[in-house]
């Protein structure tokens, strides 16, 4: 049982990368690149986690109680603007290859084959 | 390459680097059982020395502020980039292209119209809130600052008189700018007023209060007002503009 946050990120990320190489749309590639991304967040989370622990923010608990990480907290943070960022680019990109190639299907950019 | 040969070339890479990665997490240390010093360190030390509430917060824009510096720019570089590739490409296809693509707006639609007027304001006052209460409870300038993104573009949607005389995207490239700077420049103050770059200079006020916390509150601000900015021009972008400067009655 303290195994499954790791093997659901392990998932994630192999689910995710056989979708990006099975793709047959750019949008969908990107999406893919995005669940991939997911499995960072899932152990990035785990990692931090200790049992009976409450998020560290000190508004409402009471002092001395066990809380988890913040630092990793802030990774994921980080973690998920970067995605935001990546994502937007690469759509940016898909937008311009589809006005170049007119397809959003991977294997129909020839000019790009090495 | 075709999809079969991919597809069998990854199924024997797929199982090998998932035995990896397996392997690799078997090394950590088991869920619910971690020791991060430094983190535990940041939870227990975060309210008596800098007066806020909330941990991940004083983390992200305190102790850690400058990896959010950074952060920060890769979202400004980033936005430029869409800014970048668009435009380019809207150029290379010329004046003439741009008639030939229009279509009736959603802006039209009655009930979006009317939706999104009644939606608007509450997310507003919602994504301030965020942004303000940033070092007390859960929150802060990245979540509020898209907040307020979905805000102003309710207020696009809702096909608000203002847009035509002022120019929204050009408003928001200099949000994005300002709010950029505007965390480094509160970093400066660290350097002038402090001893270091992004320390804290200010009175850390009252716990729990809504002003404490020193800079962190302003660096909140300075990201939120970055965010939304970043955001909407990378949304208008993908929208072509004429969602957001579209000439419906």
């Amino acid at each position: 049982m303290s195994f499954l946050p790791y093997a659901v990120s392990a998932w994630l990320f192999l689910v995710g990368l056989a979708g990006v190489v099975r793709s047959r749309n750019l949008i969908h590639l990107v999406i893919c690149l995005t669940v991939i991304q997911a499995s960072t967040y899932v152990l990035l989370l785990a990692v931090g986690y200790k049992t009976g622990a409450t998020a560290p923010v000190y508004a409402d608990i009471t002092p001395g109680r066990s809380v988890t990480d913040p630092v990793v907290a802030t990774l994921t943070l980080t973690d998920v603007v970067v995605e935001a960022t990546v994502v937007a680019l690469l759509l940016a990109l898909v937008v311009r290859a589809h006005r170049r190639f007119g397809t959003l299907d991977p294997d129909e950019l020839h000019e790009m084959r090495g | 390459m075709s999809r079969t040969l991919r597809t069998a070339v990854f199924a024997v890479g797929g199982v090998g680097f998932a035995v990896l990665l397996l392997w690799g997490f078997g090394g950590l240390p088991d869920f619910g059982d971690f020791t991060g010093h430094y983190g535990l360190y940041l939870a227990h030390h975060a309210v008596p020395q800098r007066v806020a509430t909330e941990a991940v917060g004083v983390t992200t824009f305190d102790y850690r502020g400058i990896d959010t510096l950074g952060e920060e720019f890769i979202l400004f570089a980033a936005a430029v980039g869409v800014l970048a590739l668009l435009r380019l490409q809207r150029g290379e296809e010329g004046a003439s292209a741009e008639p030939a693509r229009e279509s009736p707006s959603t802006g039209h639609s009655e009930t979006l119209r009317r939706t999104a007027s009644a939606l608007a304001a509450p997310c507003l006052v919602l994504g301030l809130y965020v942004v303000a209460h940033g070092h007390l409870t859960p929150g802060g300038g990245f979540q509020g600052g898209v907040v307020l993104m979905s805000a102003l573009l309710l207020v696009f949607l809702a096909g608000a008189r203002f847009r035509r005389r002022t120019k929204p995207l050009e408003a928001m490239e200099l949000g994005e700018a300002s709010g950029a700077a505007g965390f480094a420049l509160i970093g400066l103050g660290g350097i002038l007023f402090a001893d270091a770059y992004l320390e804290n200079f200010l009175p850390f006020g009252d716990f729990g209060q809504l002003v404490s916390g020193g800079v962190i509150p302003l660096d909140n601000l300075a990201v939120g007002v970055e965010v939304m900015g970043a955001t909407l021009v990378v949304l208008g972008e993908f929208l072509d503009q004429r969602f957001l400067s579209g000439g419906d009655a």
